[in-house]
């Protein structure tokens, strides 16, 4: 048995997820949102980059669910102290295989030389095996090739029976919704009119199911990205890394939402000296340099844990709580942007006919606000959203260069490529963390990009054409 | 006029309060110098007199707003409160916590920074305008397509990714120039052709598009379809009409951003070894000085609010539609 626990960023992950999840069902029954989600649908890169944000975002769901495990077998109610998440679980071969220290990709021998004692008792100045990379091979220098070939195939037929059966699922889901019998599913996938969004979706998840089938199977026996300095599995870190990008993208808008939204609508709304007061508040706010004003709050933060050691009862949570305050701070920095458009655009609501008439019929101020106002700036507020994700994500990787991102004890493409930049200076170099960390990032914040380019497109009405 | 940039200038004084006291707060409230004088001093056994002589060395053991013991004006202005913002907005940045004099490292420190941002903003301006107006020019063919995905995808890239690889590429497999450090006089050349590069390239993906849109925008006016009804050329209509009144948008984009050449960009300095002062901050930050982040703090901020003056005007030079009231 295990003891599930929530640390303070799953909790509000979650939250932040259910209330996404709502927002999307209230817009799907609503014609005027649904017209523009139509049209990113109808876009083919926007399809492709959402399924890719999806499986990013699945990882990261698996990732959040913490848990403590059982200390023994006997399930005695004893548990360890170190949380596990599920990809931790899930994944332990790529968790607990840990080399001595460096290894290139797919490698069976060891990065440096040492002295490696043969079957017959003869000590050499060599390249030794790897404890657990390709151990299962009698003749590396014969067999490697065709074992990670085979190996390869092997996962991709395992992943492309995952996809396969993924596609007969939705085919056979959309065969009823179209009311055909089930055998004509895949026709109707195909004979779809238009950029089809399913048809997108699927070949994007077959391609992922394909990639990710070769190398969980390759990553069984070999590992796929290499090792870093402490023998530890790349590709594990890269998918550790993704729970802490994706929260330092969402979380954020805890901060953000609640400030811009209250603050700007109000100033648009109410105008003089509340305006004058708003006005002052982010112009004050933004013109102290961000880096600077989140250096100095994590160093505070920093003196504050040091204070307080006996509050965190593991270094996980310290972790936890670090990567929650970054949060917070990037938030208190970043909403100043939002404000003044959603300031802009009251200012041009309040007099519109509409809310002059509601006014005129004496509804309440509140009402007003919330049944006129809100919805009617909802629109900048999403795009502000989406598009802020990706720089987020990016920022993260520069202060944790700084030193003042996330906990160097977290997993995160910041630490990462800090950790890469004197392996580059190595001989031969080690070029394998950066790499790695670089197509995880790429693919996230590309597809961040994309999508948030098609929601802009759709969302505003300054781009209609 | 006159009056304008009067009340303009004046409206910079509480703004400037404002930054002061966020700071003053974060530094000497949540962060108690008592804490400040621990850390600095190694966290456990301090004697209780060296914390007060290290608070006595750098005038932290005044009291926080209101001296009690002080006589008439003394009560306000023997605190620290007064004592460190008077200070900073003489442009008096004191002793950093180590002991050094922070104003005059802040002159030496900022011509190496000014030397990599400004020949950074000024090829980063050419390159990226010149190829929004190529992709302009070309718009609606795959040309265009195929230069906005160029830019999306460069946009995607982390600017760690490209120092890092530019330092690796050029630095160390071509070795065309030394990958970091710096040097005096016209012998600071050969360091700092790379950061330069460097930016220019990290900042293509955004710069381009956002060119683009500002030209785009302009294109679709009445007076350029009237220009091209003339029979004019559309290199020339782009050129001279487009590119002319798309300056105005371009321009106050550029002058806002004048005043911060000075402070200069934290990771290139530190990834170059450029003694300038985005080093000096990252340095500070890591030795956890507060004194000198306070100083970076009120300078960046003052110099964001001159920016932000430099916009209004330059708006007037170049636009004689707009009046300042």
């Amino acid at each position: 048995m295990a003891k599930l626990t929530l640390f303070w960023t799953d909790g509000l992950f979650f939250g932040l997820l259910l209330a996404m999840v709502l927002g999307l069902w209230r817009m799907s029954r609503r014609e005027h949102f649904r017209r523009p989600w139509r049209s990113v649908s109808g876009s083919r890169s926007a399809v492709i980059s959402a399924t890719v944000l999806t499986v990013y975002l699945l990882i990261g769901i698996l990732d959040s669910v913490h848990f403590y495990p059982a200390a023994d077998r006997s399930g005695a109610g004893q548990f360890k102290t170190e949380a596990l998440s599920l990809l931790d679980w899930w994944a332990s071969p790529l968790r607990s295989r840990v080399e001595k220290t460096y290894s290139a990709p797919l490698a069976v021998r060891g990065y440096a030389r040492e002295t490696v004692t043969g079957a017959d008792g003869t000590q050499r100045w060599s390249f030794p095996r790897l404890q657990y990379g390709g151990a299962h091979l009698q003749d590396p220098e014969r067999d490697w090739l065709g074992d990670v070939v085979a190996t390869g195939l092997l996962g991709m037929a395992k992943g492309g029976l995952l996809g396969i059966g993924l596609v007969a699922l939705v085919a056979l889901l959309r065969a009823r919704r179209r009311r055909v019998p089930w055998r004509d599913g895949l026709a109707v996938l195909r004979d779809e009119p238009g950029p089809s969004a399913w048809r997108w979706a699927l070949a994007t998840l077959l391609a992922i199911a394909l990639l990710g089938g070769a190398s969980a199977e390759l990553s069984l026996k070999y590992h796929v990205f290499g090792t870093d300095k402490v023998g530890e599995d790349v590709l594990f870190q890269c998918l550790k890394s993704i729970r802490t990008g994706l929260l330092i993208g969402t979380l954020t808008t805890f901060v953000t939402l609640p400030l811009a939204l209250l603050l700007g609508i109000a100033a648009g709304y109410y105008r003089g000296w509340v305006d004058d007061v708003i006005q002052y508040l982010y112009t004050t706010l933004n013109s102290i340099p961000g880096v600077l004003l989140i250096a100095a709050s994590m160093l505070l933060m920093q003196a504050y844990i040091a204070r307080h050691e006996s509050e965190f009862a593991s270094l996980a949570l310290r972790a936890d709580f670090r990567l929650l305050f970054l949060c917070l701070i990037l938030g208190l920095t970043s909403w100043t942007g939002l404000c003044r458009l959603l300031r802009a655009e009251t200012l041009k609501l309040r007099e519109m006919e509409y809310i002059q008439a509601a006014r005129a019929l004496g509804v309440w101020q509140g009402t007003i606000l919330l049944r006129h106002i809100v919805p009617n700036v909802f629109h900048l507020v999403l795009i502000s959203v989406t598009l802020d994700f990706s720089s987020l994500v990016l920022a993260e990787a520069v202060l944790s260069y700084i030193n003042i991102g996330v906990d160097p004890a977290t997993e995160s493409w910041g630490n990462m490529i800090n950790g890469a930049r004197l392996e580059m200076a190595r001989d031969p170099v080690v070029w394998w963390s950066l790499s790695a960390a670089f197509v995880f990032m790429f693919g996230l914040v590309l597809a961040a990009n994309l999508f948030a380019d098609a929601v802009r497109d759709a969302f505003d009405p300054r781009r209609v054409e | 006029m006159t009056q304008y940039l009067l009340r303009r200038i004046l409206y910079a004084v509480p703004l400037l309060m404002g930054v002061n006291v966020i700071t003053f707060v974060l530094f000497f409230i949540v962060n108690t110098p008592d804490d400040m004088a621990r850390m600095h001093l190694g966290q456990k056994r301090v004697t209780a007199e060296a914390m007060a002589k290290w608070k006595h060395e750098r005038g932290y053991d005044l009291p926080l707003f209101v001296n009690d013991q002080a006589e008439g004006a003394g009560q306000v202005t023997d605190t620290i409160f007064f004592q460190k913002s008077v200070g900073l907005f003489l442009f008096r940045f004191g002793r950093s916590d180590a002991g050094e004099d922070i104003g005059a490292d802040i002159s030496q420190r900022m011509w190496p920074s000014l030397a990599i941002a400004a020949p950074s903003l000024l090829v980063g301006l050419a390159v990226n305008i010149s190829m929004a107006l190529l992709l302009v020019l070309f718009r609606r063919s795959y040309l265009e397509l195929w230069g906005l995905v160029a830019c999306v995808a460069l946009m995607s890239v982390s600017s760690l990714f490209y120092i890092i690889g530019g330092q690796y590429l050029v630095g160390k497999l071509l070795q065309l120039v030394p990958i970091s450090g710096y040097g005096s006089g016209a012998g600071a050349f050969k360091f700092l052709v790379l950061p330069v590069v460097i930016g220019v390239v990290s900042g293509i993906g955004s710069g381009v598009r956002w060119y683009r849109s500002l030209f785009i925008e302009e294109v679709e006016k009445d007076y350029v379809r009237t220009a091209r009804s003339k029979g004019l050329g559309e290199t020339y209509v782009l050129f001279t009409h487009v590119l002319k009144n798309a300056m105005i948008p371009i321009l106050t984009g550029v002058v806002v951003v004048l005043p911060l050449l000075f402070t200069g960009s934290l990771i290139t300095e530190s990834f170059f070894a450029i003694p300038g002062l985005g080093s000096y901050t990252i340095n500070a930050i890591n030795s956890q000085d507060f004194a000198i982040v306070r100083a970076m703090v009120f300078l960046g901020s003052a110099l964001y609010i001159l920016g932000l003056l430099l916009t209004d005007i330059s708006y007037t030079l170049v636009d004689p539609r707009v009046r300042l009231e």
